[in-house]
C-alpha cells in the first residue's frame, strides 16, 4: 500500500515538474503585466533542444540549459512584440506557438535525418538516488526516486515566491504589473522590468520542456509538448497568479496526467478506454477553472501595454 | 499627395503585405542556414501547384476548409473574441456529420444539408460552451477553447475505438453513406456509362477520379459572402460589432453583450464544424479516422482570419494562399528534402508580424482621431 502510494506521487510529481517549470513562467511574466500565450510554443523548443543537446553532447544538464536558453529566446521576441511594439499580446504569443513547433521541427528533420523525431538521449536527467536505488532492495527507495528535476522546480518555486514577496525586485515587478504608470513615476525602469520578466518566464518555459524530453521521455516529437503549456496557464489563473497557488494547481493537473498512467496500465483492477482517460487533464483543467476562478485577481494592468507618458 | 501615399502606407493591407514579405524572408533564411536554395526551393512551391491539374484540385480542395475555419476565427474577432478552439470544433463538426450519415438515408440533397446543418449546430454548442464560461465565469477563451481541441481529439479517437462505430482492425469509422457524398458528378463518375466515359477520357479521369475534387469550395465561398452580409447587413451583425469595439459602449446602448459573446462562439464554432462536416463528405475515407495529432485547420484558421485582417471576403483569397503554401511545402520535402516545416516557420512570423502591425494601426487611428477633437 505505502508503495503504491509513493508510486503514485512520484508519478504525479514527474508529470507534474514540467507544468510547475512552466507554470512559474508564467506568473513572473503575467505579474509583471504580461500575457504569455507563447508558453507552449517556448516549451517545444524548450523540449527540443534539451533533446537534441543531451543528445549529442551526452550530458543532461547541458541539454536542459540549452532548453531553458531555447525558451529564453523565444520569449524575447515575445518581448519586442508586446513590449516595445505594444503588439496584441494574444495574437504575438500564438505566432510563437506557430515559430516554436515549426523551428523544433525543422531543426529536427534537418539534424536528425528527415525524422520529426529525436533519437533517444542516452543519459536522461539523473534520479535523486541514482544508481544506489537500482543497487538497493529496498522497494521504497525504488518507489520515491524521483527526477532531480522535481526538487529543482520546487527550488525555483522558492526562490520566484522570496523574490516576488520578500525583496525590493518583487516589488517592481508587481508594481510594474499592477500600476506601470505609478512604478515609472518613482523611477523604475518599466521596459526593463518587463523584458526579463518575459525573458525569465520563456527559460522557465524552455526548462519545463526540457524536462519532459530529458526526465519523462527520453526524445522529442512532435506530440512531446500537447498542451502542456495551456494547462501551466490555467494552472497560473486557478493558482491566483503567485507562485505557491500556481505549484499546487499543477500537481492536481500532474495528478490527473498520472492516473491516466496508473489506470491506463494493463493490471490495474478498472479498466477505462485510454483515450477516455487521455481526456482526464483536460477536463479537470476545465472544470477547475469553472469551480474555482473568481473574476479579478489578476494583477491590473496584466495584457495591457505600456505607453510611457499616458 | 504625400499625405496620401502615407496615408496608403498606414493602411492595414500595406502592412499585412509587408508581414507577408517577412514571412518569406524568415522562410528563406531558415532554408538558406539549414544548406537548401530558398530560390529552388520557393520556385518548387509554385510551380508544382501549377505542374497539373490534379495538384491546382489538391490545393482547392485543401482550400476548402481553411475558408471556413478562417470565417470562424475571423467571426469570434469581430466580437472581441480569440477563437483558438477551430480544431476541436472541426472536429465535433466532423464527428457530427460521420454519426448522422452513416446512419441517415434521405434523397441525395437533402441528405446534405440535414447532416451540414446538424454538425453546424453540434460544432456550434461546442464553441458557444467557450462562450458561455467566458460571459458567466469570465474564463479566457483560449485556455477552455485548447482544452476543448484535445477533449475533442480523444472523444474522436473514443469514439473511433467503439465496437459499433470503428471497422474492425482499422484505424477507421463507418463512413458517410454515398448518396450524402459531395464529390463531383459523384453518382455519374462511378456509373457503367460513366466508367466507359471516362477510359476513353484520361485528361477528365485523372481529375474526376485521381482527386477528392468536390462541391465544398464553392459552399465555403457562398458562406463567407452570407457572414459577410450577416456581419455588415444585419442589425446582429451590427450589434456584434459593436460588443467587439467597445464593450461598455455596447452594453450602454442596450446591447446584451454576454448574449452576444455566446451566440458569435456559437456561430464561429458551426462555422469551423461546417469545415469538418464538408471535409467528411468530400474528401476519403468519407469517414472518422484515429488522431495522433491536432487536424490542424482551426490553426490554419487563425493565419487566414489574421491575413485578411478578419473580412470575410478576404478570407477566400488568404486561405488560397495559405493552402498553396502549404501544398507547396509538402512538394519541397518530397522532392528536396527541405523540411515542410519551413512553412510553419513562415506562418509564425507572418502572424507575428500582424501582430505588431495591428497594433501601429490602431495608435495611428487614436492620433487620427484626437487631430479631429482638437479640429473640433
Amino acid at each position: 500500500m505505502l508503495v503504491s502510494i509513493l508510486l503514485a506521487v512520484s508519478i504525479t510529481l514527474m508529470y507534474s515538474a514540467p507544468l510547475m517549470f512552466a507554470g512559474l513562467g508564467g506568473v513572473i511574466s503575467e505579474n509583471a503585466g504580461v500575457v504569455n500565450i507563447g508558453i507552449e510554443g517556448m516549451m517545444t523548443i524548450g523540449a527540443f533542444f534539451g533533446a537534441a543537446v543531451g543528445y549529442f553532447s551526452g550530458n543532461p544538464w547541458l541539454g536542459f540549459l540549452a532548453g531553458g536558453l531555447s525558451g529564453g529566446l523565444l520569449a524575447l521576441a515575445h518581448a519586442v512584440a508586446s513590449i516595445s511594439f505594444r503588439a496584441d499580446q494574444t495574437i504575438s504569443g500564438v505566432a510563437l506557438n506557430f515559430i516554436g513547433p515549426g523551428l523544433a521541427l525543422f531543426l529536427s528533420r534537418k539534424l536528425f535525418a528527415g525524422s520529426a523525431m529525436t533519437k533517444p538521449v542516452e543519459h536522461p536527467i539523473p534520479t535523486i538516488f541514482g544508481s544506489y536505488a537500482a543497487k538497493s532492495s529496498n522497494v521504497l527507495i525504488k518507489a520515491a526516486n524521483i527526477e532531480m528535476t522535481v526538487p529543482i522546480v520546487f527550488i525555483c518555486a522558492f526562490v520566484l515566491w522570496f523574490v516576488l514577496y520578500k525583496t525590493s525586485w518583487g516589488l517592481r515587478i508587481r508594481s510594474v504589473g499592477e500600476n506601470p504608470a505609478a512604478a515609472d513615476t518613482l523611477g523604475i525602469n518599466v521596459y526593463r522590468i518587463k523584458y526579463l520578466a518575459v525573458f525569465v518566464s520563456g527559460v522557465l518555459s524552455g526548462f519545463g520542456g526540457a524536462t519532459m524530453t530529458l526526465a519523462v521521455m527520453n526524445y522529442f516529437t512532435q506530440s512531446t509538448i500537447s498542451g502542456q503549456g495551456f494547462i501551466a496557464l490555467a494552472a497560473v489563473i486557478f493558482g491566483k497568479w503567485k507562485p505557491h497557488g500556481t505549484m499546487a494547481a499543477c500537481l492536481l493537473f500532474g495528478f490527473a496526467q498520472a492516473l491516466v498512467v496508473l489506470l491506463g496500465g494493463s493490471n490495474s483492477k478498472i479498466q477505462i478506454p485510454s483515450s477516455l482517460l487521455s481526456m482526464l487533464p483536460y477536463v479537470l483543467t476545465l472544470i477547475s477553472l469553472v469551480l474555482f476562478v473568481r473574476h479579478s485577481s489578476a494583477p491590473k494592468a496584466d495584457g495591457i501595454p505600456y505607453v510611457k507618458g499616458h | 499627395m504625400g499625405s496620401k501615399i502615407a496615408e496608403l502606407l498606414n493602411k492595414t493591407a500595406t502592412k499585412i503585405i509587408l508581414a507577408i514579405v517577412l514571412g518569406f524572408i524568415a522562410g528563406a533564411l531558415a532554408l538558406a542556414v539549414a544548406g537548401y536554395d530558398p530560390g529552388t526551393s520557393y520556385s518548387m512551391m509554385f510551380t508544382s501547384i501549377f505542374s497539373s491539374p490534379q495538384n491546382m484540385i489538391q490545393v482547392l480542395i485543401l482550400t476548402m476548409p481553411n475558408i471556413l475555419t478562417g470565417l470562424s476565427v475571423a467571426f469570434a474577432f469581430k466580437t472581441g473574441l480569440f477563437n483558438i478552439g477551430g480544431e476541436g470544433q472541426y472536429i465535433v463538426g466532423a464527428i457530427a456529420a460521420v454519426m448522422v450519415g452513416g446512419v441517415l438515408n434521405l434523397p441525395p440533397v437533402i441528405n446534405v444539408i440535414v447532416i451540414v446543418l446538424v454538425a453546424f449546430v453540434a460544432a456550434g454548442l461546442y464553441g458557444a460552451l467557450a462562450g458561455f464560461l467566458k460571459a458567466k465565469f469570465g474564463i479566457h477563451e483560449v485556455i477552455t477553447t485548447i482544452m476543448l481541441n484535445w477533449i475533442a481529439l480523444y472523444l474522436n479517437n473514443y469514439l473511433v475505438s467503439l465496437p459499433g462505430i470503428g471497422v474492425k482492425n482499422t484505424e477507421y469509422s463507418f463512413p458517410i453513406k454515398q448518396s450524402a457524398w459531395t464529390n463531383v458528378l459523384n453518382g455519374w463518375k462511378t456509373s457503367p456509362h460513366g466508367q466507359a466515359y471516362l477510359s476513353t477520357h484520361p485528361a477528365l479521369s485523372t481529375i474526376l477520379l485521381g482527386t477528392d475534387i468536390n462541391y465544398g469550395i464553392i459552399i465555403a465561398i457562398v458562406v463567407a459572402i452570407a457572414v459577410s452580409f450577416l456581419l455588415y447587413r444585419t442589425t446582429f451583425g451590427y450589434q456584434i460589432r459593436a460588443v467587439g469595439l467597445n464593450k461598455d459602449a455596447a452594453e450602454a446602448a442596450g446591447i446584451r453583450v454576454k448574449k452576444s459573446i455566446v451566440m458569435t462562439m456559437f456561430i464561429a464554432g458551426g462555422l469551423s464544424g461546417l469545415a469538418g462536416a464538408l471535409q467528411m463528405t468530400g474528401t476519403l475515407p468519407h469517414a472518422l479516422v484515429t488522431l495522433a495529432n491536432q487536424p490542424g485547420y482551426g490553426f490554419n484558421g487563425i493565419t487566414v482570419a489574421l491575413m485578411a485582417n478578419s473580412s470575410p471576403i478576404g478570407c477566400i483569397f488568404t486561405a488560397l494562399l495559405l493552402s498553396a503554401l502549404q501544398f507547396g511545402g509538402s512538394t519541397i520535402q518530397m522532392n528536396l528534402g527541405a523540411p515542410s516545416e519551413v512553412v510553419n516557420i513562415m506562418i509564425g512570423v507572418i502572424v507575428f508580424f500582424v501582430a505588431v502591425a495591428s497594433m501601429f494601426t490602431m495608435i495611428s487611428e487614436r492620433i487620427k482621431r484626437r487631430r479631429v477633437k482638437i479640429a473640433g
